[in-house]
């Protein structure tokens, strides 16, 4: 079977995990899936009942399904809410992703590829963040990949309130959307109709204007800050959130100087060999002689900090590698790409998610600090409200 | 624009236009075939250069330096009037050769030429407005004789809506509030270049309109074959048009890569081979490389999947990265993708290098070149030891590598159906 040149791509192991369940899936689609609501949002007002409404406009939105064995429908299109949770019903897909506005109908789009003027291109597009925890895994010592737990997901809290306050704050947005990704990230919608319009070059601005990481993989130093003082954005990013998380939260939270091999990965930071080397030293010796008093990494912060600071280091460059290392473990890793063109697709709030059953439920921005990733409802919980008939 | 066979006349207005142009309008001026190409072809030669300068990753100083001897080397005449319409001339007809992305040419090539067109813009805007010191002088004059106190020009800013200067929104050189930008009298360039690229993509977009609609058939017999030798003589070959890897089992691609495949693609395979899956960048620059559709790529190469990647559009439309491109990249976490020679800390390229055989002397000569940022040089170089062959032309395209290494090695091109330039 062959959907639109997707050959569909065969699970290797094709068990379907605890939390879910196709059976739970379609009562859920049945009685709670906000089909209304999602069809109210992305209407935008144009419902029919406004004045002056473009009746065109949701049926040029791309919907996709991913179905139970993979199989992957692109380009669907739906003209109504009925129509839309019809086919959800029907299709019970075990992920829906949604696409941008296209210039006509994404389901008749053929028709138009003769040419013309009526060229099917996207016109459309909420501005979208995807932020991963499995980004994070090399500053992250509790779980690593795909798991989360209470000592790491607070890397997402400050991812969102790094970039909520910043959409809002500096780009001038309000209405935002931030929605649990299910399993071990967060999806950020910006649904203002200025974001909507924003053409592909302008998303890659504002992407870029979050970006400090500058390293690949192949390179120790990740994030570059250069200049004599910081940009506005990142120096409150940096008083107002980053700072305090690191030395409150992280600093003991991932025990980021308990061995040499973890200290060792930030001393790396410092560009300047003697003074690494010199901390080092005094590390290593502490494991035989005195042993310092207090928890060893916030002593060993707070020495490397008076080390970097301290006169005999002058320059801007030492103190600024505080700075640098605070962003490393702290600052939001965006996947990019996601952000920068209008045709990327996001998975649909109030989804479930396929491996742990989990709902993609959103997060209050406000309070995003209380949000727990392992209180979420799960597809069997919810289901198990006996909500019968179907 | 006229374009007539007989000698050139020079309209009477040009000599009063400004000396930088935002070229709004086609010129009415009457062209000699022959000029018709041959500035062209100089305005190639400019904006080759400028691309040449940037993916070597050259500072903003040597970049302006670069650019101006650039233009007064291919683009200076004798009158200021006769460089004036040379300069309108010659970018009129390298729009018909870029306006077109459907045959011949990728929508690639239409970027690098807005990319080059907007860069050249925004040097030549630097070095042609007048000096700002004494403007700043003058300003703080008029504000005397008006009985203003005087400010301190420096502190001038122009709001405006971010989007409007998204290229100062994306490196952060502007303070961003409630959706606005304020920009620094300083940075005001890159306000005008932001216009400037706009206009001009808007401007492709027609022009390729009227090109296939009428000019195409119209000057079959004259301009036609010229706008369609220039698309293919000076910017090497497309290797938009190459064929898939076929049939080629994995086991061969493996073997290929090792023999065959530059550094930057070894690397991204031998990751793939590693982690079962590539983020965007490397998926891209690897898929486009091995002309590999991306359903394709997925399914055989990488077992983990990220459907979000939708594309929507021809996916022939893509063309394997150039080096300048990878060069130009800018990896993040967790990607593989870009140029080793640019993206490696100096131990990976070392134990890459080595793994590739590259040992001694030559070592020391590529990291020569590293350092001195001549990375498509260094890469030559690799070549030029592995294969123990010279490569005269330089390494320009990973596909280029993989078919000279091919040629080179004689094995049987054929089979794999690749890339027969
Ligand atoms: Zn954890």
């Amino acid at each position: 079977m062959l959907i639109d040149g997707h050959e569909p791509v065969q699970q290797q192991v094709s068990t379907i995990p605890k939390g879910f369940n196709p059976d739970h899936l379609k009562v859920y689609y049945g009685k709670l899936f906000p089909h209304a609501d999602i069809f109210k949002w992305m209407s935008y007002g144009n419902d029919g009942k406004h004045p002056g409404c473009d009746l065109s406009y949701f049926g040029r939105r791309e919907f996709s399904f991913t179905l139970e064995n993979d199989i992957y429908l692109r380009f669907q299109s739906f003209n109504s809410a009925t129509e839309l949770e019809h086919a959800i019903r029907e299709k019970c897909p075990f992920k829906i992703d949604i696409g941008p506005v296209y210039s006509v109908d994404p389901a008749k789009r053929h028709a138009y590829a003769q040419g013309g003027d009526n060229v099917f291109t996207p016109m459309e597009r909420e501005l979208i963040f995807d932020i991963d925890m499995s980004d994070y895994d090399d500053v992250r010592y509790c779980c690593s990949g795909a798991d989360v737990c209470l000592d790491c997901w607070p890397l997402m809290t400050v991812a969102i309130k790094v970039m909520d306050r910043a959409l809002r704050d500096d780009f001038g947005f309000d209405h935002i959307l931030w929605v649990y990704s299910g399993r071990r990230g967060v999806h950020c919608w910006v649904c203002d109709r200025r974001a909507r319009r924003l053409t592909n070059e302008q998303r890659a601005a504002v992407a870029d204007y979050f970006r400090v990481y500058k390293g690949s993989e192949n390179n120790a130093k990740k994030v570059s800050l250069t200049g004599p003082v910081l940009h506005p954005f990142l120096a409150r990013s940096y008083t107002d959130v980053l700072e305090v998380f690191f030395e409150k939260k992280l600093l003991c939270g991932q025990q980021l100087f308990s061995t040499q091999e973890k200290y060792e990965k930030i001393l790396a930071i410092i560009p300047d060999e003697s003074t690494a080397a010199e901390l080092h030293d005094r590390w290593q010796g502490n494991r035989r002689s005195s042993i310092p008093k207090g928890d060893p990494n916030i002593v060993r912060w707070e020495q490397l900090k008076h080390t970097l600071q301290s006169g005999k280091h002058k320059g801007q460059g030492l103190r600024r590698c505080i700075e640098e290392i605070v962003f490393s473990y702290t600052y939001p890793r965006l996947d990019m790409e996601v952000s920068k063109h209008m045709n990327h697709l996001l998975k649909a709030p109030f989804c479930v998610h396929p491996k742990t059953g989990r709902v993609c439920v959103p997060i209050d921005p406000d309070h995003c600090e209380d949000f727990d990733p392992t209180a979420v409802p799960a597809l069997s919980e919810v289901s198990s409200l006996k909500t019968v008939e179907t | 624009m006229e374009i007539v066979r007989s000698q050139r006349k020079t309209s009477d207005s040009a000599a009063a236009a400004p000396t930088i142009s935002l070229y709004r309008s086609a010129p009415n001026i009457e062209v000699r075939l022959d000029d018709f190409e041959l500035f062209a072809i100089d305005r190639l030669r400019v904006l080759k250069g400028i691309s040449d300068g940037l993916s070597r990753g050259k500072k903003p100083e040597e970049m302006e330096k670069l650019v101006s001897e650039l233009w007064r080397t291919n683009m200076r005449l004798q009158e200021q009037s006769e460089t004036m319409e040379k300069d309108v001339i010659s970018h009129f007809v390298l729009r018909l050769v870029y306006c077109r992305t459907f045959f011949v040419f990728s929508e690639d090539q239409r970027k690098w030429f807005l990319s080059m067109e907007t860069a050249l813009f925004r040097y030549r805007f630097r070095f042609e407005s007048p000096d700002s010191q004494n403007v700043k002088d003058k300003l703080n004059q008029v504000a005397r004789s008006i009985g203003q106190p005087v400010v301190n020009a420096d502190a001038i800013f122009f709001k405006v809506p971010f989007e409007e200067v998204a290229e100062l929104v994306s490196n952060r050189r502007v303070f961003l509030f409630k959706g606005y930008a304020y920009v620094a009298m300083n940075q005001v360039v890159s306000l005008v270049a932001t216009q400037f690229r706009s206009l001009l993509s808007k401007a492709l977009v027609l022009t390729n309109r009227k090109w296939t609609s009428t000019i195409r058939e119209q000057e079959k017999d004259r301009l036609t074959p010229i706008v369609e030798a220039l698309s293919t003589s000076y910017l090497g070959p497309d290797y938009s048009q190459a064929k898939e890897f076929g049939e080629v089992s994995l086991k061969d691609i493996e073997q290929l890569a090792n023999s065959s495949f530059p550094l930057c693609m070894r690397h991204l395979f031998e990751k793939l081979r590693e982690e079962h899956h590539l983020k965007h960048g490397g998926r891209m620059q690897l898929g486009l490389f091995l002309k590999v559709g991306s359903e394709r790529f997925d399914k055989e190469y990488a077992y983990s999947i990220r459907h979000n990647y939708g594309k929507e559009g021809k996916r022939t439309d893509y063309t394997p990265y150039s080096c300048q491109k990878i060069i130009s990249s800018t990896p993040g976490v967790g990607d593989h993708h870009g140029c080793p020679y640019r993206h490696f800390s100096e131990e990976n390229l070392r134990a890459a290098l080595g793994k590739m055989g590259v040992g001694g002397r030559t070592m020391d000569d590529v990291m020569d070149k590293v350092r001195n940022r001549h990375y498509q040089l260094a890469c030559t170089l690799t070549f030029e030891s592995i294969h123990a062959s010279s490569c005269d032309a330089g390494i320009n395209h990973p596909n280029q590598y993989f078919t000279d290494s091919q040629k080179v090695l004689k094995t049987k091109v054929t089979i794999f159906k690749l890339l027969d330039i």
